[in-house]
């Protein structure tokens, strides 16, 4: 059926591959191939600031994937998750000075050692459930950060800690038009490694535990193990993130890695839509684009009467807490399904005008 | 010795504000099934709109303090009615990112509205110390004590043999029977907002008096999660062993981190460590009802 490039009305699959493929129409594909090829030529078009922009959101969509595996697609909700984005990018940077490991291995690396942290703190989470596994995540959250500021040994302590740019074959990756790729890089095979992950058995077991542990369990799904892999990979793609992130601004400090942070990954995955791939991708573009259009009307406003009565130079950090407070609870008054969803809806009304379904 | 007697009434003190809070936390969780991560703001918005009625205001105390929590009730019942009432039969997900939607929101409009640094209160009581067993406490400490076992008399009289409790009590243990017999739902669980809000803002106003009011007091609606597990979700006086667990724990760590450790922060992270190895043992919390489920 993929050589069409509509899918007719009514349900013609007849085996389960073409019902499970990534792309279930030509079209598709090609407008997915045609967005990464526009994204590869983007660095020759676009100044530093959109590039700043683009590769925050790279790594962070990275990350936010991660999470949305852990919460969106097994039902595990995590207050911690940007204390393992903060022990990637610990990490990388730690085993790249520490052993002279070159950066281009040390990013999987710190993934692989923040999997492990993360798996760590998956096995009392195996016998947890909602709101109580919730809050054992904030406990991780704050024994991280603790463990932070206080191992000089492996994160500067409170100097924080020097990460080398990415370089391959003694080309060095130093400028944002050049790190962009590497993050692309990184970006379309983890998408497309979850993408794969939730069309395998594995995948499908994770969903399972999220819709119904006890039948899961049931139907013999060992859940201890699903459910700690899920912490796992969540770990990994957020160890990954970090570690991205680290090489990108080439420090790290102790600082940043709060559970505002945290929240804002869970902010994203709200936004973008619980259990979606995609949607990940998307709400975390509108949490990194949200404060820049917050600024840029601000500097619209500046000298205006507005500014005068808010005082917008000063406040303008508060206003931004604000603002993400009250976009998440919007968004889940008036739009649960998140940003996805509404895409798949505009998607299907212009396939289908003028009828409706 | 002196230093470790002096933790140890420090610790039950504290340990006695944060059972007050959790109690109030425990008490929106029995009857709405909401898990409320603004609890600590309560305490800060509570602090702060009676720090403002005393210095930019001027009214005495004994006028303030009653506007607060009568401010603080209305502003309970309205959060309910506007922000949670749409969120009933919503994932537990969706409602416990909707409270932390909540808690970033109100802290950043604190700090827009009253500045970054703390505030001290007005001096309130005649004499800042009173000796108590040989031992000078700040009189905030004795009446905060005072105050706390009130509150948790109150709590277990209004549960015991008032209607309204009564009311609340079966709503937690069944929603659907309490409404079919006649009991209001959408009532208790305006209720039990504006209750909660009203006890935690008790607990921010002494604690604000201690300290000086700033964001800092958000800090013990985190530090109210491990004294709530701790005691198990849904049970009122394991709140009140949990807050002093946890608050007997912090100044024991801090006396364990002065003496030997020197790590310096042990007190803020020690609830945690613990946090997590009780539950490894007890997944429920000690006393927290243990679900049965069946397919």
């Amino acid at each position: 059926m993929t050589t069409t490039s509509m899918i007719p009305c009514g349900d013609f699959k007849t085996r389960y591959a073409t019902d499970t493929t990534i792309f279930p129409t030509a079209t598709s594909r090609n407008f997915a191939i045609l967005g990464i090829v526009l994204l590869a030529v983007a660095p020759a078009f676009l100044d530093r600031y959109w590039l700043n922009l683009l590769i925050q959101i790279g790594y962070l969509g990275i990350a936010a994937l991660g999470l949305n595996i852990l919460v969106g697609f097994t039902g595990q909700i995590s207050i911690g998750h940007s204390a393992f984005f903060g022990f990637g990018a610990f990490a990388s940077a730690w085993i790249n000075n520490r052993f002279g490991i070159p950066v281009a291995l040390a990013i999987p690396l710190a993934g692989v050692l923040t999997t492990a942290v993360g798996m760590i703190f998956g096995v009392p989470a195996a016998r947890l459930k909602g709101l109580y596994l919730a809050i054992a995540t904030l406990a991780a959250q704050y024994i991280l950060q603790d463990f932070f500021a206080r191992a000089n040994w492996f994160t500067g302590g409170v100097a924080g800690t020097i990460a080398e740019p990415f370089s391959l074959f003694g080309f060095v990756f130093d400028t944002d038009g050049r790190y962009f790729y590497v993050v692309l890089f990184y970006m379309v095979v983890m998408y497309l490694l979850a993408t794969n992950l939730m069309r395998t058995r594995d995948g499908r077991a994770l969903v399972a535990v999220r819709d119904h542990y006890l039948s899961a369990e049931m139907m013999g799904i060992n859940l201890t193990k699903y459910r700690t892999m899920s912490f796992g990979i969540s770990a990994f793609y957020a160890g990954i993130g970090g570690a991205l992130y680290a090489h990108y601004l080439q420090f790290v400090s102790v600082e940043g890695f709060t559970i505002l942070f945290s929240i804002q990954f869970l902010g994203m995955i709200i936004i973008g839509g619980l259990g979606s791939i995609m949607g990940s991708l998307m709400g975390t573009a509108f949490m990194v684009l949200l404060p820049e259009l917050m600024q840029a009307s601000t500097d619209l406003l500046s000298g205006t009467a507005v500014d005068r009565m808010l005082n917008l130079k000063d406040s303008i950090a508060f206003l931004r807490e604000m603002a993400i407070g009250v976009v998440i609870i919007l968004f889940l008054v008036f739009e649960p399904d998140g940003l996805a969803h509404r895409w798949k809806q505009i998607k299907a009304y212009w396939k289908l005008y003028p009828f409706s379904h | 010795m002196n230093l470790l007697f002096q933790l140890l009434v420090n610790g039950l003190i504290v340990g006695a504000l944060y059972g007050v809070v959790a109690m109030s936390f425990v008490l929106i969780y029995k009857a709405s099934r909401i898990v409320n991560f603004a609890q600590g703001e309560f305490l800060l918005i509570g602090a702060w709109a009676c720090w403002w009625l005393l210095t930019h205001w001027q009214l005495p105390f004994y006028i303030g303090f009653p506007i607060t929590l009568a401010f603080m009730m209305i502003f309970g019942v309205v959060l309910q009615v506007v922000v949670l009432r749409p969120m009933i039969g919503e994932p537990i997900i969706s409602v416990i990112m909707v409270t932390i939607g909540l808690s970033i929101f109100f802290q950043a409009l604190m700090k827009w509205m009253f500045g970054v640094f703390a505030k001290p209160f007005p001096a309130i009581f005649a004499s800042p110390t009173v000796n108590v067993f040989g031992l000078d406490v700040q009189t905030v400490y004795v009446v905060s004590l005072v105050i706390s076992i009130l509150i948790m008399a109150g709590f277990g009289w209004f549960f015991k043999f008032s209607r309204m409790g009564l009311a609340m009590r079966a709503t937690a243990f069944d929603q659907q029977v309490a409404q079919s017999l006649g009991i209001s739902v959408r009532q208790v669980f305006a209720m039990s907002w504006a209750i909660s809000a009203m006890v935690s803002a008790v607990a921010g106003v002494v604690v604000g008096v201690v300290n000086g009011v700033s964001s800092a007091l958000s800090f013990f609606g985190i530090k109210v999660f491990p004294a709530v597990i701790l005691g198990g979700l849904d049970s009122v006086v394991g709140a009140v062993v949990g807050g002093l667990i946890v608050g007997l724990l912090e100044n024991m760590a801090h006396y364990v981190d002065s003496q030997w450790l020197n790590f310096g922060n042990m007190y803020e992270i020690a609830p945690f460590y613990v946090l997590i190895a009780i539950l490894m043992v007890k997944p429920y919390g000690l006393f927290g009802t243990k679900d049965i489920e069946r397919v």
